[in-house]
């Protein structure tokens, strides 16, 4: 078993106990049930009298739905019922809609159109899985076919077809207005005018498809007692289950999920792709029902990691110092929304990459196109965007004619440096983990390399600094339209338009222990309780800043509150979609 | 459709039932037996996790005509511990963390148990090809192929 190792001489103030499951094997204990084949997967498990579910599903990638003709499936041998959109209780939902986030968007089964190739319109129900599947080919629809957009920029021209109608735009409404997530910091043009060397590169991601061993599905089955046991393969059971009961419209206490034991997911089990029909079918006909998509569905509809479009404009000096970066991003969402909204902003608080850049741009938009909803798939909106990022820092070294490893150490956050998202970079490690994999791979580094640390240098002078904020004419921080106006103003240096201190969601204590707290909310700005030194005091600074910025200014009146104060939901781990994570 | 009689060995033990005559052995034996051992991925031969052993030879039950089974032995995973002493093969999954969903494992295991039947002392390669019908998506199968390569040095993994 390979052994693992805790650098405390990096980590010492992380934690002060001595750990004592690293480097040891421990057994699993799910692994003897694997092994014997006792794991019950969603599958494993037999009712009598189940009836097979299955969706008879778009062959356009975009068309209107001028009739729909289920009379001959309904005759045809086995079949015990047929549904169609006006049968789901709550035929339009939005996934997040559960932490109140986006407008429902998308039907269980599609009514008057269709917006993606395999989008379900009809669904079966029949004795056997065979006769389920002779049916579907006996339901007649009969499509107008409309223009369909497939690229991320093309979608947002004026005059592209509306994908969705929820979002006319075919993007993404942040606070019900804006079409992308926005982060400014500083002054990128003129970083870029100060640059020795501007280069601009486009990134293109392809969508992913999880392909999990085992396929997306479920079984629902009435109980006695007016509840319904489902079986699932959900990797959020509570989420699957909170998304099945609105849809269907029931109390979520009649609603008894099992699940846990999911044969491979990676994001692509988020979507609650079939609980919502399985149980329906089980409410109509009082029978079990097993809906599972075959392998063919799994890999064509089985929702995908979203493709993204990235392009990176960097301003670097001859001496490999970044001093503006500005991201602008697509994420194709497919037809509806699913989870993409989160991952542009998962994206936004990643860019600019793991770097000190005093100026800093970026605009994430979520397109909507006529393609198969994308979804969860491992760090999403953050693994793109990384590719596209250490692509470019290669490229920026060789630009620099600088040692690729040399040129992240320059630039690597170190502790105190202050993030463009207000916030003090801590416990920083790229430095330390460049100079272990450098060392790893007899990569030879120069004596500076070598010696820089993540303690040494961070938050000196503007690296601890909010520098001063652009203004467009409208006062705005830059919509794309007005980019090129002439400035007006500037946000003051030391403020930010959302502020920046929020209760943290989990409070580690000392001992390791998180202690759960409440879900925050937004709160007007007001000074952290002070963290250790170095770091960020809001205002006013400790120091002058050693920047050409426009010196700092009387403290600013608190901003308002950005986004209403949102009820307590549990879903804690989507809290950042409020931008309200840990620090 | 007249449903036909059938009969065979299952882990050691007579079992009877009726099927449709296109039925494939993995339906009958998950469905009309309550077997769960073998698993639905593909339905058409791709990824193994239907893998059961029929008179001793691999077999991918999604394609085999459950009337081509009348009179066979038929092992799944289900059968393959010897009542709570675990096959050198599960003790070496297990030791070497051969699985994480744990979905493609009861394939695995058959796959590597008509190996070692054959083979007591594969090679790397040899391995290497016995699995190589089997999809993993989860581990990366390093920890499977270190997994079969220490069973086969086991005592007692000569045991089919
Ligand atoms: S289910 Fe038989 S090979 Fe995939
Ligand atoms: S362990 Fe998940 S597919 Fe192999």
């Amino acid at each position: 078993m390979a052994t693992m190792e805790m650098r405390k001489d990096l980590f010492a103030d992380e934690r002060d106990d001595n750990l004592n499951v690293i480097g040891k094997g421990v057994q699993r204990q799910d692994m003897p049930g694997h092994v014997t084949a006792r794991t019950r997967f969603f599958d494993d498990h037999a009712f009598d009298g189940m009836l097979h579910l299955k969706v008879v599903r778009s062959p356009h990638h975009h068309a209107r739905i001028r009739a729909i003709d289920t009379s001959a499936a309904e005759r045809a041998p086995g079949v015990k019922r047929v549904l169609r959109g006006a049968d789901v209780p709550v035929n339009k939902n939005t996934l997040l809609s559960l932490i109140n986030f986006g407008k429902d968007d998308e039907p269980s089964l599609a009514v008057s159109k269709v917006s993606y190739k395999g989008e379900p319109v009809v669904a079966i129900l029949a004795d056997s899985e065979a006769q389920a599947l002779a049916a579907c080919k006996l339901v007649r629809i009969d499509y107008d076919p409309l223009p369909a957009v497939f690229d991320v920029e093309e979608t947002l021209k004026p005059g592209a077809p509306v994908v969705n109608e929820t979002y006319p735009g075919n993007y993404f409404e942040y606070h019900e207005r804006f079409d992308h997530q926005k982060l400014r910091f500083g002054d990128v043009e003129r970083g870029f005018a100060g640059a020795d060397i501007v280069m601009e590169h486009r990134y293109q991601m392809s969508p992913i498809e999880h392909a999990p061993t085992e396929t997306n599905g479920s079984i629902a089955a009435p109980e006695q007692n007016g509840r319904y046991l489902v079986h699932s393969c959900a990797q959020g059971l509570f989420f699957a289950l909170g998304t099945t009961a609105k849809i269907v419209d029931v109390e979520s206490n009649q609603l008894h999920f099992i699940g846990g034991t999911v044969g491979g997911g990676f994001g692509g089990k988020v979507d609650s792709l079939t609980e919502p029909l399985a149980v329906l079918g089980a409410m109509l006909t009082g029978r079990p029902v097993r809906f599972v998509l075959d392998r063919e569905e799994e890999m064509l509809y089985g929702s995908p990691r979203g493709a993204e479009r990235i392009y990176i404009k960097d301003g670097l000096m001859r001496d490999g110092r970044i001093v503006a970066r500005h991201i602008r991003s697509y994420f194709d969402a497919g037809a509806y929304t699913r989870l993409s909204s989160y991952a542009a902003i998962k994206c936004t608080a990643h860019v600019p990459g793991p770097y000190w850049i005093p100026n800093v741009a970026s605009d994430i938009y979520v397109s909507y196109t006529n393609r198969c909803p994308s979804t969860a798939m491992r760090g999403f909106g953050v693994t793109a965007v990384d590719f596209a990022l250490e692509v470019q820092m290669d490229r920026l070294a060789e630009a620099a004619n600088m040692d690729p490893m040399e040129l992240r150490i320059l630039n690597a956050y170190r502790d105190g440096d202050m993030k463009p998202h207000r916030r003090a970079a801590k416990n920083t490690a790229l430095v330390e983990c460049v100079q272990v994999a450098a060392e790893k791979a007899n990569w030879p580094l120069s004596e500076q390399a070598k010696r820089a640390s993540s303690l040494i240098g961070g938050g000196a002078g503007e690296r601890s600094q909010i520098p001063a904020t652009q203004l467009d004419a409208r006062g705005q921080i830059g919509r794309p339209d007005s980019r090129n106006g002439p400035v007006t103003q500037v946000l003051p240096a030391g403020t930010s338009r959302i502020a920046p201190s929020k209760q943290p969601v989990m409070e580690g204590a000392r001992d390791g222990r998180a202690t759960p707290t409440q879900v925050p909310r937004y709160e007007p700005q007001r000074p952290a309780a002070p963290p250790p030194p170095p770091a960020y005091q809001p205002a006013p600074p400790p120091y002058q800043p050693a920047s050409s910025y426009s010196p700092p200014p009387a403290p600013p009146a608190p901003p308002p509150p950005v986004a209403p104060a949102q009820p307590q939901h549990g879903a804690v781990r989507f809290s950042s979609v409020f931008g309200t994570r840990r620090r | 459709m007249a449903k036909l009689p059938l009969q065979f060995r299952l882990n050691g033990s007579d079992r009877a039932t009726f099927v449709d005559p296109a039925s494939n052995l993995l339906d009958t034996l998950r469905r009309g037996l309550g077997d769960f051992g073998p698993k639905y991925g593909c339905g058409q031969g791709t990824c193994g996790v239907c893998t059961v052993l029929v008179d001793g030879e691999p077999q991918l039950a999604c394609l085999t005509l459950a009337v081509s089974c009348e009179g066979r032995q038929i092992e799944t995973t289900s059968g393959m511990a010897d009542g709570p002493n675990l096959h050198p093969l599960q003790d070496a999954f297990m030791d070497h963390f051969a699985a994480q969903c744990g979905f493609c494992t009861p394939g695995m295991l058959t796959a590597a148990r008509a190996l070692l039947a054959k083979n007591p002392q594969p090679s790397r390669e040899e391995v290497v090809e016995a699995i190589s019908g089997n999809i993993c998506r989860c581990t990366g199968y390093e920890p499977i192929i270190a997994a079969i390569l220490a069973a086969a040095n086991a005592p007692g993994a000569r045991r089919a």
